[in-house]
């Protein structure tokens, strides 16, 4: 027992001593950031292209149909233009022909480009034609006040969802909860595959480095490879320490800063709260977004506590379960080429995990959602999506005693494919010899 | 008595079988050769007496009692396969292999001190491993085998991979160590290396122990009965030939000036070396006399080469 103490305190210590630790936990939340902020980017980026499109409408009806935007300008053709004349000059990126009354003649507008034009540009040609054409007709009827009319017609409405609890009803946004679930699903995903390939790194380079026969001949194989899963993971668990920690603070930063407050569950003190913030920002104290107010009410309907919980219990199981697999496969192979023939099919598995997590975030007790959230080798993905929309206790202690029941079994397993792959250099060994190490003696 | 038993082994994996009813009795205080071609089997029965693997019958006994797991304390192990940990400091590494060991980080302390001191390399405490030169890394794994001061060393393929400097410091080092006390097991395919230091072997081949004994007795069993004579002619004759009859048999012969050497076979074994020399006398002026031994490489060829019986 003190040597598996000590295997994991030498792992432990070389590992978050090292810089690479340091920098990769505090890079990886910006690296996340950034990785958000890319739609932001291309749509930044892309905005700079402008179009040119041209017109000849020949009806002369639908000259303010078209305004210039972001994306395109759009010029008229004021003298009559021959197909040939169009052909010939490449330089507008499209051209739009209206020949007929669209009213009377729906099919009466073409658009003719040298290049393929996109879907969106279609569907805004498209849109912008047919609410002119809109208006158009319903000017045509000549009601009295119209516009009046057209403007009482544009409702707005904001719904907010309250779900029954146990603690009292909570406001929750499915989108907000979706956000939740995905990002604990993400994470789980990530953890369990940078982990987990650690881990088998770390195995193999005992192995190609030799050492491993120096280190068994004082320590159990078994207790080896428990030290190192144990020690990786803890270092994960530093990982996400320091994350929470930050997180934490700077969500206290900021409710600070904003005045609003969170981590309440209870409703009334909420609706209180928002009350008299609504009171003071009508006093015009404090000009306060309603939106962010919206948002701040959601959040403290969200669990964080039973969320955070369930990360940390499921990481943990499904973090053994992968690992084991990935010890077992770094040492049965030589090096990092015959390994991807036992990756393969680990990565396809976490990869339908991850797909079924993000399905279900679009049905979460869904029978795909409810087995893939009890299946161990799932379950750490995607019962981390279901959770914000709200699961049973007794689905998530079920899910759970599944998951660490699988969890030792599998470092069983993995432990017996282990102790021989160690010693065994040379040949890269079949999946029929991996059975078999499992059924030799000790 | 004993120090190390291994008795009955049997290892079976699941194509062959490793060991094969193996026994090895290694006495206290003692340099055992472990001989053997490659696949044999040797180094099955070694990870078997340090406990990383199971044997499937037989017993191991150390020190008069059947071994326990926590035995290999006792044990420095330097494999056929080792390495370092490459990312380690010298010192931090030798703590941590000192502490599986099971010695405190005091005593693992003042041993890394002592045994750095020793080979004069205590600057190299805060190196990294990947700094060092193969050779200074060779001079590592060896403290990393003996810094929990084991009684029982086991040395697998010693010689392979260090330079001639640093195996004749170790060789010097493992004789040390038996003058301390330690009991010594030698895997090794050099023969050479085994009739210098090994004080008895056992040879495996195909899973099983073929020849067993000191040296010295295998050596004398396995003689041919050849004897290298230098001899000059009697005064009486000029030109000085042996010639091969009912005694001995003439296998070769090199005439140098007046100066001969010959190498004679007794034809019958149980004629004693005197009768050999009065049959020589006869024939010729004797000046050297003396039998050839086989080397422990030519008993190896000839053991390990002969086919085995069935069956």
């Amino acid at each position: 027992m003190s040597k598996i103490s000590l295997i994991i305190e030498n792992e432990y210590m070389t590992r978050v001593r090292k810089k690479s630790f340091l920098v990769m936990t505090l890079l990886t939340p910006v690296l996340m950031a950034l990785l958000c902020c890319i739609p932001l980017f291309i749509e930044l980026f892309s905005g700079s292209d402008m179009r040119n499109v041209t017109i000849a409408d020949q009806t002369g009806l639908y000259r303010e149909v078209f305004v210039d935007n972001d994306e395109y300008t759009y010029t008229y053709l004021d003298t009559e233009t021959s197909s040939e004349q169009m052909r010939s000059d490449e330089s507008p990126y499209a051209y739009i022909v209206i020949t007929d009354n669209l009213l009377n003649n729906p099919n009466a507008m073409t658009i003719y480009s040298h290049k393929q034009t996109t879907a969106g540009f279609e569907s805004e040609v498209e849109r912008s034609m047919e609410n002119f054409l809109h208006e158009a007709k319903l000017a045509s009827y000549d009601i009295p006040g119209l516009q009046q009319i057209i403007d009482e017609c544009n409702v707005e409405i904001n719904v907010s969802s309250i779900r029954f609890d146990e603690e009292g009803d909570t406001q929750t946004s499915a989108g907000l909860a979706t956000a939740i679930g995905m990002i604990s699903t993400f994470i789980i995903y990530i953890f369990l595959f940078s982990y987990g390939g650690m881990v088998m790194n770390s195995v193999m380079q005992e192995k190609t480095n030799r050492i491993v026969e120096v280190m068994v001949s004082s320590v159990k194989p078994f207790d080896l490879m428990m030290g190192k899963i144990i020690s990786v993971g803890l270092v994960g668990l530093t990982q996400i320490g320091i994350w929470i920690i930050l997180l934490v603070g700077l969500a206290l930063g900021a409710s600070v800063a904003l005045g609003i407050p969170l981590f309440i569950n209870n409703q009334a003190e909420i609706l209180t709260q928002v009350q008299s913030m609504s009171n003071t920002a009508m006093a015009g104290s404090a000009a306060i977004d309603p939106d962010m107010l919206d948002i701040a009410q959601t959040l403290s309907g969200i669990n964080f506590t039973q969320i955070v919980v369930c990360l940390i219990l499921y990481f943990i199981g499904g973090y053994v379960i992968y690992a084991s697999i990935f010890a077992a496969v770094g040492s049965a192979v030589d090096n990092e080429t015959d390994s991807s023939q036992f990756m393969l099919p680990i990565t396809l598995i976490i990869l339908f995990a991850f797909y079924v997590g993000i399905f279900s975030a679009e049905d979460p007790e869904g029978s795909m959602a409810w087995w893939c959230s009890m299946i161990p080798f799932t379950s750490p993905i995607v019962m981390m999506v279901r959770i914000p929309f709200g699961v049973a206790t007794w689905e998530l202690a079920l899910s759970l005693v599944i998951l660490y029941a699988s969890a030792i079994g599998m470092t069983w397993i993995a432990s017996r494919i282990y102790r021989v792959g160690i010693l065994l250099y040379g040949k890269k060994p079949s999946y029929k010899e991996l059975f078999k190490w499992i059924k030799y003696k000790a | 008595m004993y120090y190390l038993e291994a008795r009955n082994i049997v290892k079976q994996y699941a194509s062959h079988k490793a060991l094969d009813n193996v026994t090895v009795q290694v006495p206290h205080n003692h340099i055992y050769g472990l001989l053997g071609p490659n696949g044999a089997g040797k180094t099955t029965l070694i990870r078997i007496i340090n406990h990383i693997t199971g044997p499937d019958s037989g017993e191991v006994y150390i020190d008069g009692r059947l071994s326990i797991p926590s035995d290999v304390e006792k044990i420095g192990y330097l494999p056929e396969e080792r390495g370092l940990y490459k990312k380690m400091k010298v010192g931090e590494q030798l703590m941590y292999l000192a502490r599986l060991k099971g010695l405190t980080r005091n005593d693992a302390k003042e041993q890394i001190k002592f045994w750095l001191n020793k080979f004069d390399i205590a600057n190299w405490d805060k190196k990294k491993v990947e700094e060092l030169s193969k050779g200074m890394q060779q001079k590592i794994q060896f403290i990393a085998t003996v810094i929990h001061r084991p009684q029982l060393l086991i040395f697998d393929e010693p010689f392979s991979g260090f330079d001639p400097v640093n195996a004749n410091l170790l060789k010097n080092e493992i004789l040390e160590l038996r003058r301390q006390g330690a009991t010594i097991i030698f895997s090794t395919h050099n023969m050479a290396s085994v009739e210098e230091i090994c004080d008895e072997i056992t040879l495996i081949n195909r899973s099983r122990a073929v020849l067993q004994g000191e040296i010295n007795e295998i050596r004398q069993a396995h003689k041919k009965h050849l004897f290298k004579v230098a001899y000059t002619s009697n005064a009486s004759t000029t030109e000085c030939t042996l010639h091969s009859n009912d005694i001995y048999h003439v296998m070769e012969q090199r005439q140098a000036g007046c100066y001969n050497t010959a190498i004679v076979r007794k034809s019958n074994a149980t004629t004693s070396n005197n009768e050999l020399i009065q049959a020589l006398m006869r024939e010729c002026q004797l000046a050297t006399f003396e039998e050839i031994l086989p080397s422990m490489n030519e008993i190896f060829i000839d053991t390990v080469g002969a086919p085995v019986e069935t069956e």
